[in-house]
């Protein structure tokens, strides 16, 4: 995993790396947690395994939000617009009579191919403009969507198809489903910026006119990663349908998601990929805490989250990487001085 | 005659939006900054006329006359505190600080003062109308709302192109460093037209207040309408942030009339197609587009 660069000058040779740490470490530690997270919910208690999938539907939205904005530099306070439409494509795939399992990659999948029209309406505005533009578009889905009577209009409707298994095994396969998509979300963002599709973002964050006159596409790496984004935020609309069967626009299209999704990849760290799972992580142990006083998580959350983006803008994770030089799950390189 | 009154209706919100928009545009003119807390700031000044004012005997019908100057100097203050240390970082930090300000103060609104629905209490007013023909009624507390947009605009207008400040304001805006060389503090020029934004839109807010009921969650829908506005309009440009305003007040009556769950998608639809086919607006030049 390291290449030597010749010495230049004054330099002595260096040593490319991409982590200090052996990856072997981190490999076992991956496996040993994916092994089991995939046991847990014969393990732990019913609520633990509820409340852990809460937490990967989290983890799979922060991870999106963080590709957008940390690596693609995207401001999107729309993203719950393709919660609400993988929810709501689920619904209706379910109401034709397909499994509501089988549906997740297919919702993931119209996720995407809605986001491309999208992109060409919405990457005419820029910054702020686009921000706001993004919004709009998930109220526009929200107000269409509501209005269709097949799908339960503005009250909503009950998700079919899982009522034929048991209240166990119902929990037993959501938690797995949800579990699975949250590590392929993961493990796929990570091999994404690991590839020369990394790389190219890599150079657009440092210096986007630079990029662009090395001969970067930057319109085309953006239009992707919305994409991307689009169809992984959908998969957690998919998931989300299943584990509330109940399924309601003001909810699956509420603006509190990308709240949570900006503040946990916000406080855990942008533009890394341990980030917004670290953000993920205190913000459920916040949440559990505070839960009987109301919204008061939130705010100090989001009071939080505006602290560490004026003094502290590489989070929790930046600074603990700066401070010990460490990586769990590198996509860049370290360059090493060995003389 | 029905048509008529779905016009007239929709040039009455109009005003509104186009009242409720000109901060954000000014903030986004001048800063280069879009505050993502705009419309929540417009609910936390309808929230002090209704519960704070009444203590200092002041009615609530007028309340602006202490909000307004007050919600100037907090605007002047956010700006050289908050929102210039993240300008200072990138325009990214910007969103992602108004944002989380934003989702604060609708929590802390929900916390202290519920989700009911409030309103200023400007006595029998409320209903009394103008009744120019048989199907069209006037409100009269709308009317006068579309006539402080339209007085606030132009002397904003006024304010920009004649005095001094004015001038400085927008010399800041074309150029910051240029001004700044020529001696002008543009720190103390963003302060300014922050206090601008937040004047008006205390006065949007309180005005909201007296149309119609405001809860906390009010603040987000008012910021896509205001926001929607100045894009139709044309970004940059005061007089078509009205004419924005004008024209999705319309649309939104248009889609109301066939059935009042289509009011709010038509306005979006409008949006949508002006984004589509004339995404520098209707009277904009092309500084917000890529």
């Amino acid at each position: 995993m390291s290449a030597v660069v010749p010495a230049a000058n004054d330099h002595g040779p260096r040593l490319v790396r991409r982590s200090n740490t052996s990856p072997l470490y981190t490999l076992a530690g991956v496996l040993v947690l994916v092994v089991l997270l995939t046991l847990a919910p014969w393990i732990v208690p019913a609520q633990a395994a509820s409340t852990l999938m809460n937490f990967f539907i989290l983890v799979i939205m922060a991870t999106m939000w963080n590709l957008l904005a940390g690596y693609a530099g995207m401001v999107s306070i729309g993203q719950q617009a393709f919660i609400g439409l993988g929810a709501y494509a689920t619904l209706f795939f379910a109401l034709k009579g397909v499994n509501p399992f089988v549906t997740i990659p297919l919702s993931t999948i119209v996720c995407a191919v809605i986001a491309v029209p999208v992109t060409l309406l919405l990457f005419r505005l820029r910054g702020g403009y686009f921000a706001i533009a993004t919004w709009v578009v998930s109220d526009t889905a929200l107000l269409i969507i509501g209005a269709i009577p097949f799908l339960g209009g503005g009250t909503g409707k009950l998700m079919p198809g899982l009522q034929s298994l048991s209240p166990t095994q119902t929990a037993h396969y959501s938690y797995l489903a949800t579990w699975i998509v949250a590590l392929v979300v993961v493990s796929g963002t990570y091999l994404l910026l690991r590839s020369r599709l990394g790389l190219v973002l890599a150079s657009i964050r440092d210096n986007e006119v630079a990029a662009r006159s090395a001969g970067v596409n930057v319109q085309s790496a953006r239009r992707l990663i919305f994409v991307v984004a689009a169809a992984g935020c959908g998969a957690a609309g998919a998931v989300l349908a299943i584990s509330q069967p109940f399924i309601q626009p003001s909810s699956v299209f509420n603006i509190q998601w990308v709240a949570e999704m900006l503040f946990v990849s916000m406080i855990g760290g942008l533009g890394t990929i341990e980030g917004p799972i670290i953000g993920s992580i205190l913000y459920f142990v916040l949440q559990q805490t505070l839960q009987q006083y109301g919204v008061w998580y939130l705010i100090i959350f989001g009071s939080l989250a505006v602290i560490v983006a004026l003094w502290q803008p590489r989070g929790l994770w930046g600074a603990f990487r700066e401070r010990f030089h460490t990586e769990l799950l590198p996509v860049g390189y370290w360059l090493i001085e060995t003389k | 005659m029905i048509w008529l009154n779905v016009v007239v209706q929709g040039v009455l919100v109009g005003g509104f939006y186009a009242l409720f928009a000109c901060g954000l545009s000014l903030m986004f003119g001048v800063l280069k900054v879009i505050n993502l807390a705009h419309g929540d700031m417009a609910v936390v000044a309808g929230y002090v006329a209704v519960f704070l004012t009444p203590h200092l005997h002041i009615s609530e019908v007028w309340s602006f006359l202490v909000v307004v100057p007050i919600f100037g100097l907090l605007g002047y203050v956010v700006q050289r505190t908050l929102i210039q240390k993240s300008i200072d970082r990138d325009p990214f930090t910007t969103l992602l600080v108004t944002f989380g300000l934003s989702v604060v103060i609708e929590n802390l609104l929900l916390e202290i003062y519920t989700a009911n629905g409030q309103s200023v209490n400007i006595g029998t007013l409320i209903s009394k109308s103008w009744h120019p023909a048989s199907i069209i009624y006037v409100s009269y507390v709308s009317l006068g709302v579309l006539a402080v947009a339209v007085v606030v605009l132009g002397l904003l207008q006024l304010f920009l192109s004649r005095t001094g400040t004015g001038r400085l304001i927008r010399a800041v805006a074309d150029d910051r460093e240029a001004a700044q060389l020529s001696g002008a503090n543009y720190r103390h020029v963003f302060g300014i037209a922050a206090a601008i934004a937040f004047a008006t839109v205390a006065l949007a807010g309180i005005a909201y207040g007296m149309m119609t009921q405001f809860a906390p969650t009010s603040g987000g829908v008012n910021l896509l309408f205001a926001f929607e506005a100045v894009v139709i309009g044309g970004i940059g440009s005061l007089w078509g942030t009205l004419i924005g305003g004008v024209a999705l007040g319309v649309a939104q009556q248009f889609g109301a009339h066939f059935n009042p769950e289509y009011q709010i998608l038509a306005g979006n639809l409008l949006f949508l197609v002006v984004l589509a086919i004339r995404p520098q607006g209707l009277f904009g030049r092309r500084t917000a587009l890529s």
